[in-house]
């Protein structure tokens, strides 16, 4: 009889923090106190506070321990679950209110989030069939294949308002729509999980932590639109995601849910998984195909839409990995249920990676309307230090920043577009006032720049350009005319890209052009990086009234710039100083300044 | 990006090359796995010299320009070996405002390499990586298969020592 469940979180965030040696001495202490019969360990997909692993959870008292080590766990053992005295000083203290231990969906990470795509991450174990059924697992697709029409079930999804959760926001429902009635020898799902947006993990997420549920959601496609045949295309950096997804594949095949006559429906469905090699132009759904057919990923132009020529020239409907995480809820629960969450146009959720300079890093599932603010203040807990939130950037190398003074600004497909962002797969990345704007567009065109994939001028030569003078200005050699250029060449490649790569790779410049011109400006007419990021813009000085004069940095200077007696306050000789910054690390007095 | 390509002499063993015929059999009636064959080929080898494209261009009935297209168009394939062990900075976005940037400087001045190099006794090699997915813990490195998370810089020099016995 088991009495207690432990959950540990399998993800990639917390295997990387070293939850498989967690599980191991659990198991060894569990089978030592003698108690391994009624205590069950379940490894899980993520919980999604990635910033506190590793993670586990004790049923069915609810205690969340976090940043869990191999030593304490003799103590978790022996205390919690042989005794039943919870051991409070490890528990997440955010779950400790006096005496009294909180729910963790009462936390200030959790109580605001509304879980459709996560909803069994890091509840169920990903590697056994039997938990995902037992959580309504497959009855979405029995409910399409055996009360439902295809037409029916495009209907439902139409009817939901569920758009594309992968970047432009494209109805789900009008994209299987246009690919229905199409006449082949074949048609194709396919599922976009070459998440290669830098600091967004959602779809590994769900890969790892609810697999099945991917399954049932391309199979759901499949009958939608009279497809026989999947690919899910997965990045290979994902090995946890790819092991399980394959567990998955297998499993549904033993119990007859993938394969031949599904629920005797006559209805043939079959899924490969194709490993991504590493190309950020892959996300873009004519690049993945191509890669899929065994080339170069580089994008071809549309029309042809995929509707009508996809993959292998034949119907193809793609979605990315949340996109389809929606579908079983949506069939079960119905459209107007999901369309009941959200606001006008962008309905439903939205599962966010928070990243960067935030307290609480991790994924959050959000309903569509909940405003910047509260994802910042209240869900990721702010900003640590005690430093000043200065923008938040979404969409990755396609999306732009929204700044501190939009901070209100209700998170949604048309209010980002709006601000020249855009949602992308729903990395956010928080910056503070240590951040510098220029810098971080230089870095996503850095990224761009290598990922572009040569095929048309516009982006291969033109996001060079950009990065060039965005060096130039960082660099301190820019000129007004510069900006002026930089704004127009932007323009351009936005105008004439073949694909989305190149279409929205400006975005990071003109974005921040936009709302931090004075920053741009900044290191073209003064000379002088505002964050304090930018090397050469940056000078070293010495604050005459806090320096004492114990000579520790004029020992420590490589180039000899750093002159004064003792016990005088010290002067940094500017034009011989190599800004190695090793003076001001050196300083017990915080006299050394940089600006 | 460019791909650096190895001059060191290609040293295939016997062993490694039945392998990979071994896959190639299985794969070399479907041109679209052209990619699958090529990623364990780099399994078995440890990178894609010329030696093995031509193999596959082979086995597969597939120009050798065309899978040397497909080689240099992906960052995960590497036309130069690795050193024993890879060195992996993660400079994605949420690592790189985390300074995984300093991260990556110092590791390339302690180790005398750039991006994409092996040191001359084959120990180390050094890649920058886009986002490992683990960005809770940013900023991250990895060497082979062990992540460290929650770098700052002067963790760099201790993770190395222990892999330099």
């Amino acid at each position: 009889m088991v009495r207690s469940h432990v959950l540990v979180c399998g993800g990639t965030g917390c295997t990387s923090s070293d939850s498989p040696k967690i599980i191991d001495a659990l198991e060894k202490e569990l089978s030592k106190q003698g108690i391994a019969d009624e205590v069950k360990v379940v490894r899980t997909g993520c919980f999604g506070l990635c910033a506190l692993g590793p993670v586990m959870i004790v049923y069915p008292e609810g205690c969340f321990y976090s940043m869990v080590k191999v030593e304490d766990i003799p103590e978790i053992v022996s205390e919690h679950l042989l005794k039943g005295r919870i051991v409070t000083r490890l528990l997440y203290q955010e779950t400790v209110d006096k005496d009294q231990i909180k729910s963790l969906n009462d936390t200030d990470f959790y109580k605001k989030q509304v879980r459709v795509a996560l909803r069994n991450c890091g509840v169920i174990n990903p590697e056994s069939i039997e938990e995902y059924i037992a959580f309504d697992g497959y009855q979405a697709l029995a409910k399409c294949l055996t009360e439902y029409t295809p037409e029916q079930v495009i209907q439902i999804v139409t009817d939901s308002g569920l758009r594309g959760r992968g970047g432009g926001g494209f109805p789900t429902g009008r994209k299987w729509a246009l690919t229905a009635p199409n006449k082949a020898p074949q048609k194709y799902v396919v599922c976009n999980a070459d998440e290669g947006d830098p600091g967004a993990f959602m779809d590994r997420s769900v890969l790892e932590g609810d697999p099945h549920c991917l399954i049932e959601a391309m199979t759901i496609a499949g009958y939608a639109i009279g497809a026989t045949k999947g690919f899910v295309y997965v990045r290979a950096e994902y090995p946890i995601a790819v092991k399980r997804l394959q567990m998955a594949i297998d499993q549904a095949h033993e119990y007859g849910l993938l394969g031949k006559n599904l629920f005797d429906s006559g209805f043939d469905f079959d899924l490969e998984i194709r490993l991504g090699a590493g190309a950020f132009v892959c996300g873009e759904e004519t690049a993945l195909m191509t890669s899929i057919e065994g080339n170069r990923g580089e994008p071809r132009p549309r029309p042809p839409y995929p509707a009508v020529k996809g993959l292998f020239g034949m119907p193809t409907v793609e979605n990315n990995v949340e996109t389809f995480a929606n579908i079983p809820q949506i069939i079960l629960k119905g459209a107007d249920w999901f369309a009941s969450m959200g606001t006008e146009k962008s309905k439903g959720t939205k599962v966010f990676a928070l990243g960067g300079k935030i307290k609480h890093t991790g994924l959050v599932e959000i309903p569509m309307g909940t405003t910047l603010r509260e994802i910042v203040e209240e869900i990721g807990g702010g900003i640590p230090g005690g430093k000043k939130f200065k923008a938040a950037q979404t969409g990755g190398p396609s999306g732009g920043c929204i700044p501190a003074d939009l901070i209100d600004t209700k998170i949604d497909y048309d209010n980002l577009t709006a601000l020249g962002c855009m949602m992308g797969s729903g990395g956010l990345i928080v910056m503070d006032e240590d951040t510098c704007m220029v810098d971080i567009a230089k870095f996503f065109l850095e990224f761009t720049v290598d990922e572009s994939c040569g095929k048309c001028t516009p982006c291969r030569v033109g996001t060079k350009r950009l990065y060039e003078k965005l060096e130039k200005i960082t660099s301190g050699n820019g000129t007004m005319e510069d900006i002026d250029e930089l704004e127009e060449l932007c323009n351009y490649i936005k105008e004439n890209s073949l694909c989305g790569l190149g279409q929205t790779a400006p975005n990071p410049v003109l974005s921040t052009l936009r709302f931090f011109r004075d920053e741009y400006i900044a290191h073209v007419k003064d000379k002088k990086c505002p964050a304090g990021v930018c090397k050469s813009l940056l000078q070293y000085f010495i604050i005459a009234d806090k320096c004492k004069g114990c000579t520790a940095c004029a020992r420590v200077c490589p180039v000899g710039a750093i002159s004064g007696s003792v016990k005088q306050p010290h002067v940094i000789d500017t034009s011989k100083c190599i800004k190695c910054g090793a003076c001001m690390e050196k300083c017990k007095f915080g006299a050394i300044v940089k600006r | 990006m460019q791909k650096k390509i190895s001059k060191i002499p290609f040293k295939g063993t016997a062993e490694q090359k039945q392998r990979l015929l071994k896959v190639i059999d299985a794969y070399h009636d479907d041109p679209s796995r052209l990619m699958t064959v090529m990623q364990e080929a780099q399994d078995i080898y440890g990178y894609l010299p010329f030696e093995v494209q031509q193999m596959i261009a082979d086995g597969m009935n597939i120009p050798l320009e065309k899978v040397y297209g497909v080689a240099t168009f992906y960052s995960q394939f590497s036309l130069s070996p690795k050193g024993v062990y890879n060195v992996s900075v993660c400079l994605g976005t949420a690592c790189y405002v985390k300074g995984s940037g300093d991260i990556f400087n110092r590791i390339s001045e302690k180790l005398g390499i750039g991006a994409d190099e092996c040191t001359e006794d084959g120990k180390f090699s050094l890649t920058a990586c886009r986002c490992i997915g683990a960005c809770g813990l940013a900023p991250v490195m990895t060497v082979n298969d062990d992540v460290y998370g929650r770098l700052n810089v002067d963790d760099v020099d201790g993770i190395l020592a222990k892999y330099s016995d």
